[in-house]
């Protein structure tokens, strides 16, 4: 009788662990039932590649609030990142004691760009850590500071045409946004590369046991030699590394980098962690479940515009299933109390 | 004892929660203006039954009497509406808000729809005014002492005119001077007709003062008598249902070379005042080190000292004869310190954690193989520290919080052993567990010492430092007021010592 009772009990919480990939298998049979053009490879490749954008930028977004925290500035980090990439194919780095400019191959800005990205995440960590900032309000200043800085790299203009000039051995950067491997978009590639590095290094790595143990109780992390500071300063780096290839994909696939881009980013990369199932005090969920909530949100957008639905009743719905998404959330807290 | 005698009856009280019978047809008689002392393992009902009283809990079947009329305490509102008051344990004050504020909140003294600061202010001052401490109605009861809360809390009951008033735990933050006036008002109190249902851990505290003791233990009566006519060894007892010889035998251990010194350790809080105070003693190996006194006097403090969760200190630490290093608490673990922390909620354990997770927690490079965490060997290390501990779960994966009190605690000492420490630190480790884990707990310490490892556990109860420690430090506000050795030590002067510096300063009152 008991055993009846709590194979039922562990099936029913089983359920609600997958209950983001059940979401997205209803979504995905509603919309294939509904509109013929949803399940052709064209319409799929395309809504992968609009879901890598936000998957990359939610991988690193899930570190963060693991540990308890937020960052609000990966928005204006993708903004900053594209400019500086932007910047340096267009017009290159001016040495001004020197008098030269100086003109990087796109790996060179590629590196420097992603190092930007994690200086940025290096600066939100340093506020929160050393001056115990709260993670809302530090990321929010950083916010700012990124996005100026993105529009003062061009004093608001956009940098056009970033394929680069033979000549001075900057081509090539359109491969990241529009280039393919084996038929596949290489920011898919890039979204599963981050998601399967940062599944792994969360679940089978010290420091990722050190992330979940230090959301789960900072207290007791810190009395158990963990050291709370260094893990809080590298998830803020991995978010601002994640924030910036974000952005180096976008400018990559428009061939130009402005200044916006990237606005309120940060919110559809909080709600694909939290769609997919990730605590916001910290301590419970995972990358798997974000990837997951990242293709919610993209099937759903998707979706909705192949029905024909306005773009400010996808608006309406995708705060809905947010709302439902921490509903649900809080009805397996309770049913595991 | 006469029938009128009795205010509330509980007849046959059974309560059953999803499976488990937590009380078994436990009659239990309140008898008007006294203390009727009610005590047992964690576990064995006490709280289940309080809050049965409390009217927050429904029985599954038997029945309450009121002045011998059948009564429903469907909810607290009705047990409040009968004159039945309750002081929880965990503080539920806010700290954000007055001390009178907390003590009216949700009955706040109004006229005409707006709260009368003044009135308010002026009766929690008389309420506050029986306990004779020092208490301003218009402080932020964040700012108070925890000891001073306690007391809040106690006159937050108080001001509602209570005829029952159950307390649990009440002394468990209270310094001698604050348990005397309490012990003081809960006199007058019985001497105006208020029944108190007293709950405590404190076997000589129960014996001091109440009327009538009541044992239970799984969930049943065991026992009841006059507090006059029983002593510790009974209760001890009728508590575990064995010999109480078994859990406070004491057997010699070989102590070794000098593991740890401490010298002129003084530590200053930020308003400039000795938290610590040039506190100085050596530990050997193989020695178990009681740290003795009252919640206050510094014992935590010392522990974080050591541990580099406090930096500001001033003095030497040296292990092996050589000064600790590293300002942060992992420098010290590498060092072979570690700390089982008082509360283990708060500080021990990762609760959306499994076990094995939580026991590995603080060695992950034991268990890492290259750069990535070794899933069977954390499976293994985890095993065999459950088995050596006696941690009883169904298997390593089970989530933390599955675990009763004492497992739990057992798991936060697995995972400093993990640490292979040379010096372990336990900072109250039995608070809150009952007392058959209290035992096991005090075994595991004597096979750890018995390793050689150095331990040091601090402790509010004469009883446990009596009993487990080769050698007692007293410390009382922040200072070493007495050294014992075992064989020297008695319980009167561990209370004359603990409470020496309170005297000293002139407000000491026991």
């Amino acid at each position: 009788m008991a055993e009846v009772d709590s194979s039922r009990r562990n099936l029913r919480e089983y359920l609600f662990r997958l209950r983001a990939l059940i979401a997205l298998a209803l979504l995905v049979v509603v919309f294939a039932s509904l509109s013929p053009a949803f399940l052709t490879t064209g319409n799929l490749l395309i809504l992968a590649k609009h879901v890598a954008i936000n998957a990359i930028l939610a991988t690193g977004m899930t570190y963060v609030i693991l540990t308890g925290g937020i960052d609000l500035s990966v928005g204006s980090v993708v903004g900053l990142a594209a400019m500086i990439a932007g910047g340096l194919i267009h017009q290159g780095l001016a040495l001004r004691p020197f008098g030269v400019v100086v003109y990087f191959n796109v790996g060179m800005v590629v590196l420097l760009t992603l190092l930007a990205g994690v200086i940025i995440g290096a600066m939100n960590g340093w506020l929160i850590t050393r001056f115990r900032v709260a993670p809302f309000i530090a990321t929010l200043g950083m916010m700012y500071v990124a996005r100026g800085m993105a529009l003062l790299r061009s004093n608001g203009a956009t940098f056009p045409n970033l394929t680069g000039d033979a000549e001075l051995g900057n081509t090539g950067f359109q491969t990241l946004g529009s280039g393919a491997f084996i038929g596949v978009p290489v920011p898919i590639w890039l979204m599963l590369l981050f998601g399967a590095a940062g599944v792994f290094i969360a679940n089978k790595t010290p420091f990722g046991r050190r992330v979940f143990a230090l959301g789960g109780n900072e207290r007791a992390a810190e009395l158990s030699g963990i050291r709370i500071n260094r893990v809080k300063l590298a998830v803020y780096m991995i978010s601002g590394f994640c924030a910036a290839m974000t952005g180096l994909i976008i400018a990559s696939q428009l061939l130009a980098a402005h200044p916006a881009t990237g606005e309120a980013f940060e919110l559809n990369a909080i709600a694909a962690v939290v769609l997919g199932g990730t605590s916001l005090s910290g301590g419970r969920g995972g990358i798997g479940g974000t990837l997951i909530g990242a293709f919610v949100i993209g099937v759903l957008s998707d979706g909705l515009v192949l029905l024909g639905v306005s773009e400010f009743w996808q608006i309406v719905i995708k705060g809905i299933v947010i709302i439902l998404a921490v509903v649900v959330d809080q009805l397996q807290q309770r049913l595991q109390r | 004892m006469q029938a009128d005698d009795v205010v509330l009856r509980a007849e046959s009280i059974t309560k059953v929660f999803a499976g488990t019978v937590a009380l078994r047809g436990v009659d239990f008689n309140v008898y008007r203006g006294k203390v009727n002392a009610l005590i047992g393992e964690n576990g064995a009902g006490k709280s289940t039954l309080m809050k049965i009283l409390a009217g927050v809990e429904q029985a599954t079947s038997g029945r309450l009497l009121l002045d011998g009329a059948e009564a429903r305490l469907a909810n607290t509102r009705d047990a409040a509406q009968h004159g039945i008051g309750i002081i929880y344990q965990e503080l539920n004050l806010f700290p954000n808000l007055s001390v009178a504020e907390n003590i009216f909140v949700a009955r706040e003294l109004t006229t005409r729809g707006v709260i009368n600061e003044q009135a308010q202010q002026r009766r929690a001052a008389e309420i506050l005014a029986r306990f004779d401490q020092p208490i301003d109605p218009r402080a932020l009861v964040g700012d108070l002492r925890v000891g001073q809360r306690q007391l809040v809390e106690i006159a937050r009951a108080l001001a509602q005119n209570v005829r029952i008033l159950i307390m649990d735990e009440p002394t468990s933050a209270l310094s001698a001077a604050e348990v005397a006036a309490l012990f003081r008002v809960i006199r007058e109190l019985k001497a105006q007709g208020v029944a108190i249902i007293y709950i405590s851990h404190k076997l000589d505290e129960l014996l001091e003062i109440g009327d009538h003791v009541t044992v239970l233990r799984d969930g049943e009566l065991v026992a009841t008598a006059p507090a006059a006519d029983i002593n510790v060894n009974w209760i001890v007892e009728k508590m575990i249902g064995r010999d109480a010889q078994t859990f406070f035998h004491h057997d010699e251990h070989t102590r070794g070379a000098v593991l740890l010194e401490v010298t002129h350790l003084t530590l200053p809080n930020p308003r400039g005042e000795a938290l610590l105070k040039d506190i100085s003693f050596t530990l050997r190996a193989g020695e178990i080190l009681g740290i003795y006194g009252l919640m206050g006097a510094g014992r935590t403090e010392l522990f974080e000292c050591l541990m580099a969760l406090r930096t500001a200190y001033a003095g030497e630490i040296t292990l092996h004869g050589k000064p600790v290093s590293g300002d942060n608490v992992a420098d010290r673990i590498a060092q072979g310190l570690m700390l089982v922390p008082e509360d283990r909620q708060q500080q021990g354990l990762v609760q959306s954690l499994s076990v094995a997770r939580n026991i590995t927690l603080a060695n992950l490079p034991k268990i890492t193989w290259r750069f990535f965490l070794s899933q069977p060997d954390e499976a293994r290390e985890a095993q065999r520290l459950i088995g050596e501990l006696g941690i009883r779960t169904a298997n390593s994966q089970q989530p933390i919080t599955s675990l009763s009190g004492g497992n739990q605690q057992k798991v936060v000492v697995a995972k400093a052993l993990l640490t292979e420490p040379q010096v372990l630190l336990l900072d109250e480790p039995t608070r809150g567990i009952d007392v058959g884990a209290k035992a096991e707990m005090f075994e595991i310490m004597r096979r750890l010492a018995a390793r050689g490892i150095g331990v040091i556990f601090s402790s509010s109860e004469l009883l446990e430092a009596l009993a487990l420690a080769d050698r007692i430090l007293v410390l009382s506000k922040g200072k070493i007021t007495g050294e014992f050795e075992r064989a020297a030590a008695t319980e009167a002067s561990l209370v004359a010592a603990a409470g020496a510096a309170h005297n000293e300063q002139g407000n000491g009152r026991s």
